[in-house]
Protein backbone atom coordinates (compact mmCIF):
# COMPACT_ATOMS: atom_id res chain seq x y z
CA UNK A 1 0.00 0.00 0.00
CA UNK A 2 1.29 3.58 -1.06
CA UNK A 3 0.37 6.47 0.67
CA UNK A 4 -0.24 10.06 -0.86
CA UNK A 5 2.28 12.58 -0.30
CA UNK A 6 -0.26 14.62 1.52
CA UNK A 7 -1.70 11.98 3.63
CA UNK A 8 2.03 11.39 5.00
CA UNK A 9 2.19 15.04 5.76
CA UNK A 10 -0.58 14.27 7.62
CA UNK A 11 0.48 11.51 9.73
CA UNK A 12 4.01 13.72 10.11
CA UNK A 13 1.79 16.45 11.65
CA UNK A 14 0.36 13.95 14.32
CA UNK A 15 3.17 12.28 15.16
CA UNK A 16 5.10 15.95 15.97
CA UNK A 17 1.96 16.03 18.17
CA UNK A 18 2.51 12.99 19.57
CA UNK A 19 6.20 14.40 20.42
CA UNK A 20 4.85 17.58 21.86
CA UNK A 21 2.96 15.38 24.20
CA UNK A 22 5.48 12.83 24.86
CA UNK A 23 7.54 15.87 26.55
CA UNK A 24 4.33 17.55 28.45
CA UNK A 25 4.25 14.54 29.81
CA UNK A 26 7.49 14.71 31.93
CA UNK A 27 6.07 17.72 33.90
CA UNK A 28 5.39 15.02 36.56
CA UNK A 29 6.34 11.47 37.52
CA UNK A 30 2.61 10.35 37.45
CA UNK A 31 2.51 10.89 33.53
CA UNK A 32 5.60 10.47 32.29
CA UNK A 33 5.27 6.67 31.38
CA UNK A 34 2.20 7.62 29.37
CA UNK A 35 4.53 10.75 27.87
CA UNK A 36 7.32 7.89 26.94
CA UNK A 37 4.38 5.87 25.10
CA UNK A 38 3.01 8.76 23.32
CA UNK A 39 6.81 9.55 21.74
CA UNK A 40 6.64 5.46 21.21
CA UNK A 41 3.43 5.79 19.20
CA UNK A 42 5.24 9.05 17.92
CA UNK A 43 8.04 7.22 16.00
CA UNK A 44 6.50 4.37 14.80
CA UNK A 45 3.81 6.71 12.81
CA UNK A 46 6.61 8.55 11.64
CA UNK A 47 8.55 5.53 10.35
CA UNK A 48 5.19 4.03 8.88
CA UNK A 49 4.38 6.93 7.07
CA UNK A 50 7.87 7.14 5.70
CA UNK A 51 8.35 3.83 4.98
CA UNK A 52 4.41 3.80 3.01
CA UNK A 53 5.16 6.50 1.09
CA UNK A 54 6.50 6.94 -2.52
CA UNK A 55 9.65 7.95 -1.90
CA UNK A 56 11.01 4.49 -0.41
CA UNK A 57 11.36 1.96 -3.15
CA UNK A 58 13.83 -0.80 -1.89
CA UNK A 59 13.07 -2.31 2.00
CA UNK A 60 16.35 -4.96 2.13
CA UNK A 61 18.77 -2.53 3.72
CA UNK A 62 15.99 -0.84 5.55
CA UNK A 63 14.96 -4.06 7.68
CA UNK A 64 18.38 -4.97 8.04
CA UNK A 65 19.34 -1.36 9.89
CA UNK A 66 16.24 -1.26 11.82
CA UNK A 67 16.58 -5.29 12.76
CA UNK A 68 20.33 -4.70 13.69
CA UNK A 69 19.82 -1.66 15.70
CA UNK A 70 16.60 -2.86 17.46
CA UNK A 71 18.43 -5.64 18.99
CA UNK A 72 21.58 -3.45 19.98
CA UNK A 73 19.52 -0.59 21.56
CA UNK A 74 17.65 -3.43 23.00
CA UNK A 75 20.35 -4.98 24.51
CA UNK A 76 22.28 -1.60 25.60
CA UNK A 77 18.94 -0.01 27.52
CA UNK A 78 17.88 -3.14 29.41
CA UNK A 79 21.71 -3.88 30.91
CA UNK A 80 22.97 -0.79 31.79
CA UNK A 81 23.64 0.25 35.45
CA UNK A 82 21.59 2.97 36.41
CA UNK A 83 25.44 4.72 37.33
CA UNK A 84 26.16 4.59 34.25
CA UNK A 85 23.40 5.96 32.45
CA UNK A 86 25.39 9.51 31.51
CA UNK A 87 27.55 7.09 29.65
CA UNK A 88 24.37 5.45 28.02
CA UNK A 89 23.49 8.73 26.88
CA UNK A 90 26.49 10.34 25.49
CA UNK A 91 26.80 6.98 23.18
CA UNK A 92 23.38 7.54 21.73
CA UNK A 93 24.17 11.08 21.27
CA UNK A 94 27.37 10.25 19.02
CA UNK A 95 24.98 8.11 17.37
CA UNK A 96 22.40 10.63 16.28
CA UNK A 97 25.10 12.91 15.31
CA UNK A 98 26.86 10.19 13.18
CA UNK A 99 23.56 9.10 11.51
CA UNK A 100 22.70 12.75 10.79
CA UNK A 101 26.06 13.24 8.99
CA UNK A 102 25.57 10.50 7.28
CA UNK A 103 22.08 11.13 5.97
CA UNK A 104 23.54 14.00 4.69
CA UNK A 105 26.18 12.47 3.04
CA UNK A 106 23.65 10.07 0.89
CA UNK A 107 21.14 12.71 0.40
CA UNK A 108 23.97 14.32 -1.55
CA UNK A 109 25.01 11.28 -3.50
CA UNK A 110 21.18 10.88 -4.21
CA UNK A 111 20.75 14.70 -5.09
CA UNK A 112 24.12 14.81 -6.88
CA UNK A 113 23.05 11.71 -9.18
CA UNK A 114 19.89 13.42 -10.21
CA UNK A 115 21.43 16.51 -10.77
CA UNK A 116 19.07 18.10 -8.22
CA UNK A 117 22.22 20.16 -5.97
CA UNK A 118 22.03 23.95 -5.54
CA UNK A 119 23.10 26.32 -3.14
CA UNK A 120 20.87 26.80 -0.51
CA UNK A 121 20.71 22.82 -0.03
CA UNK A 122 24.61 22.37 -0.25
CA UNK A 123 24.28 25.08 2.66
CA UNK A 124 22.04 23.33 4.75
CA UNK A 125 23.65 19.76 3.84
CA UNK A 126 27.13 21.25 5.14
CA UNK A 127 24.94 22.62 8.53
CA UNK A 128 23.88 19.13 8.88
CA UNK A 129 27.47 17.57 8.07
CA UNK A 130 29.29 20.25 10.31
CA UNK A 131 26.17 20.41 13.70
CA UNK A 132 26.29 16.04 13.41
CA UNK A 133 29.96 15.60 13.35
CA UNK A 134 30.80 17.99 16.18
CA UNK A 135 28.25 15.83 18.56
CA UNK A 136 29.82 13.03 17.19
CA UNK A 137 33.08 13.31 18.25
CA UNK A 138 32.24 15.41 21.24
CA UNK A 139 29.99 12.93 22.56
CA UNK A 140 32.81 10.38 21.81
CA UNK A 141 34.48 12.14 24.22
CA UNK A 142 32.35 12.95 26.41
CA UNK A 143 31.75 9.12 26.80
CA UNK A 144 35.09 8.25 27.40
CA UNK A 145 35.63 10.82 30.12
CA UNK A 146 32.65 9.54 31.76
CA UNK A 147 33.48 5.81 31.66
CA UNK A 148 37.16 6.90 32.72
CA UNK A 149 38.84 5.73 29.36
CA UNK A 150 40.39 9.28 29.36
CA UNK A 151 41.42 11.53 31.69
CA UNK A 152 38.47 13.64 33.46
CA UNK A 153 40.65 16.17 34.12
CA UNK A 154 40.36 19.59 32.04
CA UNK A 155 42.99 18.92 29.18
CA UNK A 156 44.22 22.78 28.66
CA UNK A 157 47.31 23.64 26.29
CA UNK A 158 48.05 26.90 25.05
CA UNK A 159 46.81 28.61 22.13
CA UNK A 160 43.61 26.31 22.61
CA UNK A 161 40.79 28.68 22.01
CA UNK A 162 42.88 29.94 19.05
CA UNK A 163 43.22 26.71 17.30
CA UNK A 164 39.20 26.09 18.04
CA UNK A 165 38.88 29.77 16.32
CA UNK A 166 41.10 28.38 13.37
CA UNK A 167 39.07 25.32 12.79
CA UNK A 168 35.51 26.94 12.93
CA UNK A 169 36.66 29.04 10.69
CA UNK A 170 38.17 26.83 7.69
CA UNK A 171 35.54 24.62 7.94
CA UNK A 172 32.92 27.71 7.66
CA UNK A 173 34.88 28.83 4.52
CA UNK A 174 35.17 25.15 3.16
CA UNK A 175 31.23 25.04 3.82
CA UNK A 176 31.12 28.16 1.49
CA UNK A 177 33.04 26.89 -0.84
CA UNK A 178 31.65 23.64 -1.50
CA UNK A 179 27.94 25.40 -1.64
CA UNK A 180 29.86 27.82 -5.09
CA UNK A 181 31.64 24.91 -6.36
CA UNK A 182 30.08 21.78 -5.74
CA UNK A 183 33.58 20.66 -4.89
CA UNK A 184 33.79 17.38 -3.71
CA UNK A 185 37.34 17.92 -1.66
CA UNK A 186 35.91 20.76 0.32
CA UNK A 187 33.03 18.54 1.39
CA UNK A 188 35.26 15.80 2.51
CA UNK A 189 37.99 18.40 4.19
CA UNK A 190 35.02 20.21 6.04
CA UNK A 191 33.56 17.27 7.31
CA UNK A 192 36.94 15.52 8.76
CA UNK A 193 37.36 19.38 10.43
CA UNK A 194 34.12 19.16 11.75
CA UNK A 195 35.03 15.91 14.02
CA UNK A 196 38.53 17.99 14.88
CA UNK A 197 36.60 20.55 16.30
CA UNK A 198 34.28 18.18 18.29
CA UNK A 199 37.48 16.78 19.77
CA UNK A 200 39.23 19.31 20.85
CA UNK A 201 35.73 21.47 21.50
CA UNK A 202 34.79 18.71 24.41
CA UNK A 203 38.75 18.00 25.71
CA UNK A 204 39.66 20.51 27.86
CA UNK A 205 36.27 20.17 29.89
CA UNK A 206 36.51 18.53 33.32
CA UNK A 207 34.51 15.71 34.68
CA UNK A 208 31.94 17.62 37.20
CA UNK A 209 31.49 19.77 34.51
CA UNK A 210 29.57 16.58 32.57
CA UNK A 211 25.85 17.96 33.16
CA UNK A 212 26.33 20.90 31.04
CA UNK A 213 28.12 19.19 28.43
CA UNK A 214 25.42 16.36 28.61
CA UNK A 215 23.03 18.59 27.90
CA UNK A 216 24.82 20.82 25.11
CA UNK A 217 25.55 17.40 23.60
CA UNK A 218 21.82 16.75 23.91
CA UNK A 219 20.92 20.01 22.40
CA UNK A 220 23.22 20.21 19.23
CA UNK A 221 21.64 16.21 18.44
CA UNK A 222 18.68 18.69 18.18
CA UNK A 223 20.02 21.02 15.69
CA UNK A 224 21.67 17.97 13.71
CA UNK A 225 17.78 16.42 13.39
CA UNK A 226 16.40 20.37 12.76
CA UNK A 227 19.31 20.84 10.05
CA UNK A 228 18.75 17.31 8.73
CA UNK A 229 15.03 18.50 8.24
CA UNK A 230 15.88 21.59 6.42
CA UNK A 231 18.25 19.45 4.00
CA UNK A 232 15.17 16.88 3.42
CA UNK A 233 12.31 19.40 3.41
CA UNK A 234 10.34 17.47 5.99
CA UNK A 235 9.04 19.41 8.29
CA UNK A 236 8.40 16.67 11.41
CA UNK A 237 12.19 16.83 11.89
CA UNK A 238 12.73 20.76 11.77
CA UNK A 239 10.02 20.27 15.06
CA UNK A 240 11.83 17.19 16.42
CA UNK A 241 14.52 18.60 16.11
CA UNK A 242 13.67 22.18 17.56
CA UNK A 243 11.99 20.89 20.45
CA UNK A 244 15.17 18.44 21.23
CA UNK A 245 17.34 21.56 20.74
CA UNK A 246 15.65 23.39 22.78
CA UNK A 247 15.63 20.81 25.90
CA UNK A 248 18.72 20.33 25.89
CA UNK A 249 20.50 24.12 25.77
CA UNK A 250 17.56 24.83 28.57
CA UNK A 251 18.92 21.76 31.08
CA UNK A 252 22.65 23.66 30.19
CA UNK A 253 21.33 27.03 31.02
CA UNK A 254 19.61 25.18 34.10
CA UNK A 255 22.90 23.66 35.09
CA UNK A 256 25.02 26.76 34.53
CA UNK A 257 22.75 28.51 36.57
CA UNK A 258 22.85 26.28 39.34
CA UNK A 259 26.60 26.26 39.55
CA UNK A 260 26.30 30.51 38.88
CA UNK A 261 28.80 30.25 36.26
CA UNK A 262 27.97 31.34 32.25
CA UNK A 263 27.93 29.07 29.38
CA UNK A 264 31.09 30.54 27.85
CA UNK A 265 33.04 30.13 31.46
CA UNK A 266 32.21 26.15 31.18
CA UNK A 267 32.77 25.77 27.74
CA UNK A 268 35.92 27.73 27.57
CA UNK A 269 37.02 27.96 31.22
CA UNK A 270 38.50 24.67 32.07
CA UNK A 271 37.69 24.66 35.53
CA UNK A 272 38.92 22.81 38.60
CA UNK A 273 41.77 21.23 39.40
CA UNK A 274 43.70 24.06 40.75
CA UNK A 275 43.50 24.90 44.62
CA UNK A 276 42.93 28.05 45.92
CA UNK A 277 44.10 28.20 49.17
CA UNK A 278 45.16 31.41 51.94
CA UNK A 279 41.50 33.15 51.16
CA UNK A 280 41.34 34.29 54.83
CA UNK A 281 37.97 32.47 55.89
CA UNK A 282 39.16 29.55 55.40
CA UNK A 283 42.78 30.18 56.84
CA UNK A 284 41.04 30.94 59.91
CA UNK A 285 38.80 28.35 59.77
CA UNK A 286 41.55 25.72 59.64
CA UNK A 287 43.21 26.62 62.59
CA UNK A 288 39.73 25.84 64.52
CA UNK A 289 40.47 21.85 62.72
CA UNK A 290 37.67 19.43 61.93
CA UNK A 291 35.75 17.26 64.17
CA UNK A 292 35.90 13.94 63.44
CA UNK A 293 32.80 11.59 64.52
CA UNK A 294 31.59 8.00 64.49
CA UNK A 295 28.90 6.18 62.63
CA UNK A 296 27.74 5.81 66.69
CA UNK A 297 27.50 9.52 67.48
CA UNK A 298 25.58 10.17 64.19
CA UNK A 299 22.91 7.46 64.95
CA UNK A 300 22.94 8.98 68.64
CA UNK A 301 21.21 12.39 66.76
CA UNK A 302 19.72 10.81 64.36
CA UNK A 303 17.22 8.35 65.31
CA UNK A 304 15.58 10.92 68.28
CA UNK A 305 15.24 13.43 65.76
CA UNK A 306 11.82 14.41 64.34
CA UNK A 307 13.80 15.57 61.01
CA UNK A 308 16.86 14.58 59.40
CA UNK A 309 17.33 15.89 55.67
CA UNK A 310 19.75 13.86 53.15
CA UNK A 311 21.85 15.18 50.80
CA UNK A 312 23.23 12.90 47.86
CA UNK A 313 26.29 14.11 45.64
CA UNK A 314 27.72 12.07 43.31
CA UNK A 315 29.97 10.58 45.83
CA UNK A 316 27.01 8.45 46.24
CA UNK A 317 26.59 7.45 42.97
CA UNK A 318 30.00 6.29 42.82
CA UNK A 319 29.67 4.33 46.50
CA UNK A 320 26.64 3.02 45.18
CA UNK A 321 25.11 3.85 48.45
CA UNK A 322 21.80 4.20 47.30
CA UNK A 323 20.46 0.85 48.55
CA UNK A 324 21.61 1.39 52.01
CA UNK A 325 20.15 5.10 52.29
CA UNK A 326 16.60 3.29 51.36
CA UNK A 327 17.52 0.64 54.39
CA UNK A 328 18.29 3.95 56.34
CA UNK A 329 15.13 5.71 55.58
CA UNK A 330 13.01 2.70 56.41
CA UNK A 331 14.62 2.12 59.43
CA UNK A 332 14.59 5.77 60.80
CA UNK A 333 11.04 6.35 59.42
CA UNK A 334 10.13 3.39 61.55
CA UNK A 335 11.03 5.44 64.37
CA UNK A 336 8.84 8.39 63.79
CA UNK A 337 12.09 10.15 62.25
CA UNK A 338 11.02 12.60 59.27
CA UNK A 339 13.08 11.83 56.23
CA UNK A 340 13.87 14.27 53.19
CA UNK A 341 16.51 13.86 50.20
CA UNK A 342 17.65 17.26 49.26
CA UNK A 343 18.96 17.33 45.75
CA UNK A 344 21.45 19.81 43.92
CA UNK A 345 20.56 20.60 40.60
CA UNK A 346 24.16 19.51 39.92
CA UNK A 347 24.62 16.56 41.77
CA UNK A 348 26.44 13.87 39.49
CA UNK A 349 27.23 13.59 36.56
CA UNK A 350 23.86 14.78 34.34
CA UNK A 351 20.81 16.26 34.76
CA UNK A 352 19.02 15.12 37.50
CA UNK A 353 21.04 12.05 38.12
CA UNK A 354 20.32 11.88 42.01
CA UNK A 355 16.91 11.62 41.68
CA UNK A 356 17.23 8.44 39.03
CA UNK A 357 19.70 6.53 41.21
CA UNK A 358 17.17 7.00 44.52
CA UNK A 359 14.20 6.02 42.25
CA UNK A 360 16.17 2.61 41.79
CA UNK A 361 16.60 2.19 45.21
CA UNK A 362 12.82 2.39 45.46
CA UNK A 363 13.12 5.71 47.34
CA UNK A 364 9.39 7.62 47.29
CA UNK A 365 9.72 10.64 44.81
CA UNK A 366 7.67 12.79 47.23
CA UNK A 367 10.65 12.09 49.71
CA UNK A 368 13.10 13.85 47.06
CA UNK A 369 13.19 17.68 47.24
CA UNK A 370 15.21 20.31 44.57
CA UNK A 371 17.56 22.83 46.08
CA UNK A 372 14.59 25.69 46.44
CA UNK A 373 11.95 23.44 48.17
CA UNK A 374 14.15 22.01 50.66
CA UNK A 375 16.10 25.01 51.52
CA UNK A 376 13.70 26.75 54.07
CA UNK A 377 13.46 23.45 55.97
CA UNK A 378 17.10 23.69 56.99
CA UNK A 379 17.46 25.85 59.86
CA UNK A 380 14.38 23.06 61.56
CA UNK A 381 16.25 20.04 60.80
CA UNK A 382 17.81 17.91 63.67
CA UNK A 383 20.26 16.27 61.45
CA UNK A 384 21.49 17.15 58.31
CA UNK A 385 23.52 14.13 56.53
CA UNK A 386 25.98 14.42 53.52
CA UNK A 387 26.65 11.90 51.61
CA UNK A 388 28.97 12.41 48.64
CA UNK A 389 28.61 15.78 48.42
CA UNK A 390 31.08 18.82 48.48
CA UNK A 391 31.16 22.28 46.71
CA UNK A 392 27.24 22.24 46.44
CA UNK A 393 26.68 22.59 50.60
CA UNK A 394 30.20 25.08 51.12
CA UNK A 395 28.40 28.22 52.87
CA UNK A 396 31.69 30.05 51.41
CA UNK A 397 29.56 30.61 48.83
CA UNK A 398 27.35 32.90 50.33
CA UNK A 399 29.86 34.07 53.17
CA UNK A 400 33.06 34.83 51.33
CA UNK A 401 33.55 37.30 48.09
CA UNK A 402 36.58 36.25 47.39
CA UNK A 403 36.20 31.90 46.85
CA UNK A 404 36.21 31.16 43.45
CA UNK A 405 32.52 30.00 44.01
CA UNK A 406 31.04 32.39 45.75
CA UNK A 407 27.75 33.59 44.26
CA UNK A 408 27.16 29.59 43.21
CA UNK A 409 23.51 28.58 44.69
CA UNK A 410 24.05 26.17 47.45
CA UNK A 411 22.19 23.64 49.80
CA UNK A 412 21.85 25.59 53.11
CA UNK A 413 22.92 22.15 54.93
CA UNK A 414 25.14 24.73 57.53
CA UNK A 415 21.88 25.92 59.27
CA UNK A 416 21.14 22.31 60.58
CA UNK A 417 21.21 21.69 63.67
CA UNK A 418 23.86 18.69 63.55
CA UNK A 419 25.75 18.06 59.96
CA UNK A 420 27.10 15.01 59.57
CA UNK A 421 29.20 14.82 56.57
CA UNK A 422 30.06 11.07 55.25
CA UNK A 423 33.92 11.97 52.71
CA UNK A 424 36.40 9.40 52.34
CA UNK A 425 39.49 12.14 52.81
CA UNK A 426 39.80 15.58 53.62
CA UNK A 427 40.83 16.63 49.98
CA UNK A 428 38.90 19.51 48.65
CA UNK A 429 35.70 18.92 46.00
CA UNK A 430 35.48 19.50 42.92
CA UNK A 431 36.13 22.98 42.48
CA UNK A 432 39.07 22.43 44.56
CA UNK A 433 37.93 25.16 46.66
CA UNK A 434 38.19 24.00 51.25
CA UNK A 435 34.53 23.66 52.30
CA UNK A 436 33.94 26.18 55.21
CA UNK A 437 31.25 23.76 56.11
CA UNK A 438 33.43 21.55 58.07
CA UNK A 439 34.71 23.93 60.29
CA UNK A 440 31.15 25.42 61.40
CA UNK A 441 30.86 23.53 65.38
CA UNK A 442 27.20 21.70 64.34
CA UNK A 443 29.64 20.03 62.03
CA UNK A 444 31.42 16.38 62.53
CA UNK A 445 33.30 14.50 59.67
CA UNK A 446 32.56 10.37 59.50
CA UNK A 447 35.64 9.59 57.16
CA UNK A 448 34.87 6.08 54.69
CA UNK A 449 33.13 4.55 51.87
CA UNK A 450 29.72 5.87 52.11
CA UNK A 451 28.21 2.95 51.51
CA UNK A 452 30.03 0.89 54.30
CA UNK A 453 29.39 4.17 56.28
CA UNK A 454 25.61 3.59 55.33
CA UNK A 455 25.21 0.32 56.45
CA UNK A 456 27.11 0.83 59.33
CA UNK A 457 24.21 3.05 60.46
CA UNK A 458 21.69 0.55 59.07
CA UNK A 459 23.27 -2.31 61.36
CA UNK A 460 23.75 0.14 64.53
CA UNK A 461 20.10 0.84 64.00
CA UNK A 462 19.30 -2.77 63.55
CA UNK A 463 21.04 -3.35 66.96
CA UNK A 464 18.54 -0.96 68.33
CA UNK A 465 20.83 2.08 68.66
CA UNK A 466 21.90 2.83 72.13
CA UNK B 1 7.15 31.40 -0.37
CA UNK B 2 9.40 29.55 -1.14
CA UNK B 3 9.90 26.32 0.73
CA UNK B 4 13.06 27.08 2.69
CA UNK B 5 11.03 29.87 3.99
CA UNK B 6 8.12 27.80 4.96
CA UNK B 7 10.61 25.46 6.67
CA UNK B 8 12.19 28.81 8.52
CA UNK B 9 8.39 29.42 9.67
CA UNK B 10 7.93 25.95 10.99
CA UNK B 11 11.62 25.94 12.94
CA UNK B 12 11.16 29.36 14.46
CA UNK B 13 7.51 28.27 15.95
CA UNK B 14 8.80 25.03 17.12
CA UNK B 15 11.34 26.29 18.91
CA UNK B 16 8.87 28.23 20.80
CA UNK B 17 6.95 25.22 22.01
CA UNK B 18 10.59 23.39 23.12
CA UNK B 19 10.96 26.21 25.12
CA UNK B 20 7.94 26.53 26.95
CA UNK B 21 7.38 22.44 27.23
CA UNK B 22 10.84 22.12 28.80
CA UNK B 23 10.63 24.75 31.04
CA UNK B 24 7.58 22.67 32.47
CA UNK B 25 9.31 19.55 33.08
CA UNK B 26 9.99 18.61 36.71
CA UNK B 27 14.27 18.71 37.26
CA UNK B 28 12.90 15.34 39.24
CA UNK B 29 12.86 13.78 35.56
CA UNK B 30 15.83 15.86 34.15
CA UNK B 31 17.74 12.28 33.12
CA UNK B 32 14.48 10.59 32.20
CA UNK B 33 14.39 14.08 29.57
CA UNK B 34 17.43 13.50 28.50
CA UNK B 35 17.10 9.85 27.41
CA UNK B 36 13.68 11.21 25.53
CA UNK B 37 15.04 13.65 23.93
CA UNK B 38 17.90 11.13 23.08
CA UNK B 39 15.04 8.47 22.05
CA UNK B 40 13.18 11.12 19.76
CA UNK B 41 16.21 13.16 18.21
CA UNK B 42 16.08 8.97 16.75
CA UNK B 43 14.01 10.54 14.24
CA UNK B 44 17.02 11.11 11.73
CA UNK B 45 15.69 7.80 10.74
CA UNK B 46 13.28 9.15 8.86
CA UNK B 47 15.93 11.22 6.37
CA UNK B 48 18.30 7.24 6.81
CA UNK B 49 15.04 5.29 5.39
CA UNK B 50 14.79 7.86 2.42
CA UNK B 51 19.01 7.76 1.55
CA UNK B 52 18.96 3.88 2.12
CA UNK B 53 15.23 3.28 -0.41
CA UNK B 54 15.60 5.65 -2.28
CA UNK B 55 15.11 4.77 -6.60
CA UNK B 56 18.30 6.95 -7.00
CA UNK B 57 20.32 5.12 -4.61
CA UNK B 58 23.89 3.89 -5.71
CA UNK B 59 25.50 0.87 -3.72
CA UNK B 60 27.44 3.49 -1.83
CA UNK B 61 24.36 5.26 -1.16
CA UNK B 62 22.63 2.55 -0.41
CA UNK B 63 25.45 1.46 2.64
CA UNK B 64 25.18 4.87 3.97
CA UNK B 65 22.33 4.43 4.40
CA UNK B 66 21.86 1.51 5.58
CA UNK B 67 24.80 2.48 8.62
CA UNK B 68 22.34 5.82 9.17
CA UNK B 69 19.18 3.60 9.69
CA UNK B 70 21.34 0.93 11.98
CA UNK B 71 22.56 3.74 14.19
CA UNK B 72 19.26 5.81 14.28
CA UNK B 73 17.23 2.72 15.34
CA UNK B 74 20.04 1.96 18.18
CA UNK B 75 18.80 5.23 19.60
CA UNK B 76 15.31 4.87 19.18
CA UNK B 77 15.34 1.13 20.52
CA UNK B 78 17.31 2.11 23.09
CA UNK B 79 16.16 5.45 23.97
CA UNK B 80 12.82 4.90 24.52
CA UNK B 81 13.47 1.57 26.51
CA UNK B 82 15.99 3.21 28.44
CA UNK B 83 13.65 5.97 29.48
CA UNK B 84 10.64 3.48 30.15
CA UNK B 85 13.38 1.47 32.79
CA UNK B 86 13.79 4.91 34.38
CA UNK B 87 10.17 5.76 34.35
CA UNK B 88 8.96 2.72 36.26
CA UNK B 89 11.24 3.55 39.12
CA UNK B 90 9.66 6.36 40.08
CA UNK B 91 7.16 5.75 42.46
CA UNK B 92 5.06 7.12 44.81
CA UNK B 93 5.62 6.00 48.78
CA UNK B 94 3.64 2.37 49.03
CA UNK B 95 0.86 1.74 50.90
CA UNK B 96 1.66 0.35 54.16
Amino acid sequence: MEISANTQALAYLVSAILFIFALKGLTHPSSARRGNYYGMAGMALAVGATLMGSEVQSYGFIIAGVAAGAVIGTVLASRVQMTAMPQLVAALHSFVGMAAVLVALGTYMNKAQAGLLNPVLMGELSAGIVIGAITFSGSVIAFGKLQGLISGAPVIFKGQHMLNAVLAAVTVALAIYFGLTESVWALVLMTLLAFVLGFTLIIPIGGADMPVIISMLNSYSGWAAAATGFTLGNNLLIIVGALVGFSGAILSYIMCRAMNRSIINVVFGGFGGETEAGSSAVAQAAEKGVKAASVEDAIYWMEDANRVIIVPGYGMAVAQAQHALKELLELLEDRGVEVKFAIHPVAGRMPGHMNVLLAEADIPYDHVLEMDEINPEFATTDVALVVGANDVTNPAAKTDPSSPIYGMPILDVAKAHNVYVIKRSMRPGYSGVENLLYYQDNCSLIFGDAKDVCEGMVTALKGGGH
Amino acid sequence: MPDTLVALYVFVLACFIGYFVIWGVTPALHTPLVALTNAISGIVIVGALLVAGAESAGTAAEIIGFFAVLLASINVFGGFLVTNRMLAMFKKKDKK
